[in-house]
């Protein structure tokens, strides 16, 4: 009896959900707050802490969003989801977007009608021994148990490289991080394969990190990214530019301690029109002049989110490596704001 | 043209269909119908109508394309090449493997345990009880963590075997390993095989019979249909002359002298695991997936036998003990003579349903990362081509076909007991 | 006379049974060595109980209550015992137990969910002591779904007052109608009034009275709802809704109309037949596609529904059992009064099937609660959902027995009292019934 009743009300809901479906953005501004998709839990990029609060590297990508659109960086709902079930929650529109350390690949933006809106972390998949083992390069790992994370590239990484390099392997899937780090700290396989960044968060948690090495081999890029729907390219203009607003910032100097200070007016024509005292790009992304100063103040710049999270002082201690700004010979490299 | 005898002639009117009882019931069931259907072509109406918003039409072609993961627990040859299609083959043989295995430990255990519960040693009795309550009382899928967990962290891993000093070693002579990455059993080799033929061409169903297996199986089978005519003749002798012939040495030799000639011609010896490079090679490795869900899945239903083989042995009246106690039988032989049978027929029906149930949890095989159907078919498959309807949608077809012929063969078996029973 | 007598006039006197026979030891001697195979499974079984035990007692007992990340739990362990192994790190449970039984639930808030089972233990209570509690009690098990939806979710009270109104504008349909037509009839009718009622005109009166009588309290969406209190809260969802689903799927699946039947009986065994990891597939990925364009509703929502209809053909099938144990007498007897097929269930069937299947009831509920952990499989926050997202966070990364330890400990505790309830429940029904 009550499940009729819910799905009436269900019903209504979804009514009035139709009528406003406008564009993604008028619905959050509507709704007053961003359906964001993160990971079930994922060290230094996504996990719930003690009181409930999401925190990580993804979760600041959120909430940087959701301060550019709506002024306020907690207006997040946080929906976790699964490898399975991240792809539908995005494209039924349970979420607005969706920051879960996903591969940008050409069937995912184009067979399953994504929007890929750039990059937030480079990545490739490598691997982990023991120490003990004595290996030194992936291709001694013939007839290796690897341990892999299901509901990733990374299995369809692993099985081209060792078939192209024509060793053998005994794969052994497992679900979640967590299991994957027990079995291979007890033995059960011999090597531990994930993107390099979750080896390295992995690897700083054990008891004894220094008993484990990272081969040097990395097999796949991963160009892991906030995505979109097909179709609404507002929103993906949204997306897409707080994300490059975070990186520009980190380019320009602007920190989220001087950003009071630097909203005032700078000698920096770019810096003023990122942070809206000159111009009107808020204006023409349908957000409020100082959308990028919004987004920048929830977590801070690019290297502010990446060093309080996942940087060197973190205990996950990743180096910027291929994240590094372009001027310091990393990849990171916005379009300017003009 | 009417008679008397006959009753007036009922017009039809519309009201009839309510209030007369010969046409509501068809009424009622016309109007279900009609709602069904249309509850029916509501959904399907609005799947199609989605689907073709997000541009992705049903269809079935991406299971011809290359599946590019690999499985490690298969049955049959298959590589990260083979079709989405035989990916799922391959999970669904994975998925009746353990459910087979699980529903035979299953009812062993639980029958063992069901009786010992029963036991008149007081301690025997309890620690069956505390089995019964703790695996009853907490889920499946918990129990299933654990199983992997507890072989993960409680067994040697294959490095331990290793050096001059090694703090694990093989059990049985040197023949079985017990690793943390899955038990190594010795594998039957054939030095002169027959060969194996290869059925169904390069299709996603394609198998290899090994010839040596056929043959093992023909000479096996002809010796039993040997003992059995010895026996029958032992027995017609037996009623005609009042005395039974020995045969129990002539059986035995019927028994084993083909099969040994048979294995001797074939070359037969086994090959047993050795630790090379990274793990053992050689011999039958069972993984510790399929070893947590095995152990799982029929230790936690073998708590739901044992409660339902205790109800059954308790619903035989105390008179059948105490008569056979009378002609003498010992409690042994009581049990297994006089109580089990009767019980049976009490027995058999809720076991079906925990067969089934044993069945449908395996789908829980995703935890521990064995690769059963849900894991190929409705995990990585799903995954990696985002034909969420179509998997999901066949991946209860599976389920269903399965369940359905479980029931249909224990139903059967249920109803043979029933007769013998009369 | 002589007095010497070969009889014995006086009994002796009764001497105590041999020491090895009573007491202690008599006692060990009958139940634990009263044979030799007796002997060994002794002492097997003490092997292993001392085994298991001496595994277990210190690893449970020695460990670390307070500490704020894994890696200072094996700090202290190392400064207390001189080694990390062996020893329980419970400090992952302190810093987290609220968490694991609440999820995400306001921490101000934590009294509604308490309120809503204690509550439901009340509303419970006309059923399950139906000697000590005034039937009247009643009246207040059929408000309280509402009071339930009302305190777990919050928002305005006339959300569920509405919903509540529309089981009211459906049976007055039903009476009017029935009295002057006919009750087939009248039933179509007060079900159409019903769901129309709910869809169309329930959203304009909950907004109308809101802004009128504004009465409510803080909205909780479900998404916040998760650990343990997810798991209670799916259970009683599902049992609760799929109960009056199952006595229509019963009664269908017995009836004579060949059409319905068939259509309960593929219903309950399609669901039988698939497991339920399958159906929550379907919630989380595919029900979506099945309901109009633009409609989107909450995952917890979408697997409410899918856990009911997955009890609901359990639960028919228990009651199908309770049906059939009635004598076939109660039916004979229903039509010799004349009653017509709907009195006839309500008045003489139902009550005495439904009092046969409660213990039925009782086990499929335990069930289905432990069938709720798999909704950690799909992404949803329950009990061992959250144990992985606790595990995420690098304080915890690494922890693992603690957890599902507890975890467990949780399930056992309600799943036993709730099993051992039943069997009472059996045995005072079955005094009371024959």
């Amino acid at each position: 009896m009550k499940k009729s009743v819910i799905l009436g009300m269900a019903t209504v809901a979804g009514l009035a959900a139709g009528a406003a479906a406008a564009g993604t953005v008028d619905d959050i501004k509507a709704r007053g707050k961003l359906n964001c998709g993160v990971t079930t839990g994922l060290v230094g990029f996504a996990a719930p802490d003690a009181n409930g609060e999401w925190k990580g590297f993804d979760v600041s990508l959120c909430r940087a969003v959701a301060a550019a659109v709506l002024g306020d960086a907690s207006a997040v709902e946080f929906v976790p989801t699964t490898g399975k079930t991240r792809f539908t929650a995005l494209a039924s529109g349970e979420i607005d977007m969706l920051a879960r350390n996903t591969t940008w690949t050409f069937s995912r933006d184009v067979d399953l009608k994504f929007e890929f809106t750039g990059v937030n972390y480079y990545d490739g998949q490598g691997f982990m021994v023991p120490k003990a083992l004595g290996v030194t390069s992936a291709k001694e790992l013939d007839g290796a148990t690897v341990c892999i994370q299901t509901g990733t590239t990374t299995e369809l990484n692993l099985a081209d490289f060792f078939r192209s390099n024509n060793i053998s392997y005994e794969p052994v899937p497992i679900e979640t991080n967590a299991e994957a780090q027990q079995q291979y700290l007890a033995g059960a396989c011999d090597v531990y394969t994930t993107d390099a960044s979750g080896l390295a968060a992995t690897r700083a948690t054990f008891e004894d990190p220094s008993a484990h090495v990272l081969l040097p081999e990395i097999i796949s890029k991963e160009p892991l990214g906030p995505l979109v729907r097909h179709g609404d390219h507002e929103w993906g203009d949204v997306v897409r530019w707080t994300l490059n607003a975070l990186v520009s910032a980190e380019e320009l100097g602007v920190t989220s301690a001087n950003i009071d200070e630097m909203s005032a007016g700078t000698d920096n024509p770019e810096v003023n029109r990122l942070l809206g005292t000159e111009g009107t790009l808020g204006e023409m992304l349908g957000l409020d002049a100082n959308w990028a100063a919004n987004a920048i103040k929830a977590g801070g710049n690019y290297g502010e989110i990446f060093a309080t999270n996942i940087g060197e002082e973190t205990p996950i201690g990743l180096a910027r490596g291929l994240n590094a700004q372009w001027t310091d010979g990393g990849l990171l490299y916005s379009p300017p704001f003009r | 043209m009417t008679t008397l005898t006959d009753p007036p002639k009922e017009h039809f009117r519309l009201s009839m269909l309510l209030y007369d009882t010969r046409y509501r019931s068809a009424t009622i069931q016309v109007i279900a119908l009609i709602g069904f259907m249309l509850l029916a072509a509501w959904i399907i109406s609005n799947t199609i109508q989605n689907l073709e918003a997000l541009g992705k039409p049903v269809e079935f072609g991406f299971f011809g394309e290359p599946a590019s993961y690999d499985i490690n627990q298969r049955l049959l040859e298959y590589t990260s090449r083979d079709s989405h299609l035989r990916a799922a083959f391959i999970g669904l043989l994975n998925t009746l493997v353990v459910a087979v295995l699980g529903c035979i430990t299953a009812t062993i255990v639980g029958v063992l345990v069901g009786v010992l519960r029963l036991s008149n040693n007081w301690l025997v009795a309890r620690i069956m009880t505390v089995y019964v309550e703790m695996f009853r009382n907490v889920p499946v899928l918990l129990w299933i963590v654990l199983a992997m967990a507890i072989l993960i962290e409680g067994l040697p891993a294959p490095n331990a075997f290793r050096g001059d000093n090694p703090t694990a070693t093989m059990d049985l002579f040197n023949s079985v390993a017990v690793t943390n990455r899955g038990v190594y059993i010795p594998e039957f080799l054939f030095s002169r095989g027959l060969g194996d033929i290869h059925l169904f061409g390069a299709s996603s169903i394609r198998f290899n019979v090994s010839l040596d297996l056929v043959a093992f199986l023909v000479v096996l089978g002809g010796s039993i249909f040997a003992m059995r005519k010895i026996s029958g003749w032992a027995a017609a002798k037996q009623e005609a002359t009042g005395d039974r012939p020995t045969i129990w040495h002539i059986q035995l030799g019927v028994l084993f002298v083909p099969m040994i000639i048979l294995l001797t011609v074939l070359g037969f010896h086994l090959g047993y695991p050795e630790l090379k490079g990274f793990n053992f090679k050689g011999g039958t490795h069972m993984r510790n997936s399929l070893i947590a869900l095995w152990l799982a899945l029929s230790l936690y239903t073998a708590a739901f036998i044992a409660e339902i083989v205790r109800a059954g042995i308790l619903a035989i009246s105390k008179g059948q003990t105490e008569a056979a106690s009378a002609l003498g039988l010992r409690p042994g032989r009581t049990m297994r003579l006089v109580i089990l049978p009767q019980a049976l027929r009490v027995i058999i029906p809720p076991m079906i349903s925990n067969y089934l149930n044993l069945t449908k949890n395996s789908s829980l095989a995703i935890a521990v990362g064995y690769m059963d159907i849900t894991g190929t078919l409705g995990g990585i498959t799903m995954n990696q081509t985002g034909r969420e309807l179509e998997c999901v949608l066949l991946l209860m077809l599976v389920y269903l076909c399965i369940s359905l012929s479980i029931s249909a063969v224990m139903n059967w078996y249920n109803n043979r007991v029933k007769l013998v029973e009369r | 006379m002589s007095d010497v007598s070969f009889v014995r006039t006086e009994m002796l006197p009764e001497q105590a049974p041999p020491a090895s026979e009573v007491g202690a030891l008599g006692w060990i001697k009958h139940n634990l060595f009263s044979s030799w195979l007796n002997s060994i499974l002794t002492i097997i079984s003490l092997y292993a109980v001392y085994y298991v035990l001496s595994g277990i007692l210190p690893w449970t007992f020695q460990s670390v209550w307070n500490a704020d990340s894994l890696n200072q739990c094996r700090e202290i362990m190392l400064e207390n015992w001189g080694s990390t192994h062996g020893h329980a790190c419970w400090a992952v449970i302190n810093d987290r137990w609220l968490q694991l039984l609440f999820g995400f639930y306001p921490s101000h808030l934590y009294w509604r969910p308490i309120l809503a089972l204690i509550l439901l233990l009340v509303a419970l209570a006309p059923v399950l002591y139906s000697d000590r509690v005034p039937t009247k009690m009643l009246i207040f098990s059929a408000i309280y779904p509402f009071l339930m939806v009302w305190l777990m979710w919050g928002g305005t009270i006339w959300g569920p007052i509405s919903a509540a109104l529309g089981f009211v504008v459906g049976w007055g349909v039903y009476t009017i109608v029935s009295k002057q037509l006919s009750g087939l009839f009248g039933i179509i009718l007060g079900v159409l009034a019903s769901v129309i009622w709910w869809l169309f005109i329930s959203s304009y009166f909950t907004s109308a009275m809101a802004s009128i009588i504004p009465i409510g309290m803080e909205a909780v969406e479900s998404r916040q709802f998760g650990g343990f209190m997810l798991a209670v809260l799916l259970g009683v969802v599902a049992i609760g809704v799929s109960l009056p689903i199952g006595i229509v799927l019963a009664l269908g699946r017995q009836s004579d109309l060949l059409i319905v039947k068939y259509l309960c009986v593929g219903f309950i065994e399609f669901i039988r037949g698939v497991p339920l990891i399958t159906l929550l597939f379907v919630a989380s990925l595919l029900l979506n596609l099945f309901l109009p364009p633009g409609t989107n509703f909450d995952i917890i929502l979408r697997v409410m529904i899918m856990m009911t209809l997955f009890s609901a053909a359990y639960m028919a099938e228990v009651i199908r059992g309770g049906l059939a144990a009635l004598p076939r007498g109660q039916y004979e007897g229903a039509d010799s009064l004349g009653l017509n097929y709907w009195q006839a269930q309500r008045l003489i069937i139902m009550p005495q099937a439904l009092k046969i299947s409660i213990p039925g009831i009782v086990s499929t509920f335990i069930g289905i609660f432990k069938d709720t952990t798999l909704v950690s499989i799909i992404g949803l926050f329950d009990v061992i959902g959250l144990a992985s997202a606790i595990r995420a966070d690098t304080a915890w990364n690494g922890i693992y027995w603690e957890l599902f330890a507890f975890i467990a400990a949780l399930f056992f505790v309600v799943c036993f009292s709730m099993s051992r309830y039943s069997m009472y429940l059996e045995r005072k029904l079955q005094t009371g019934h024959r």
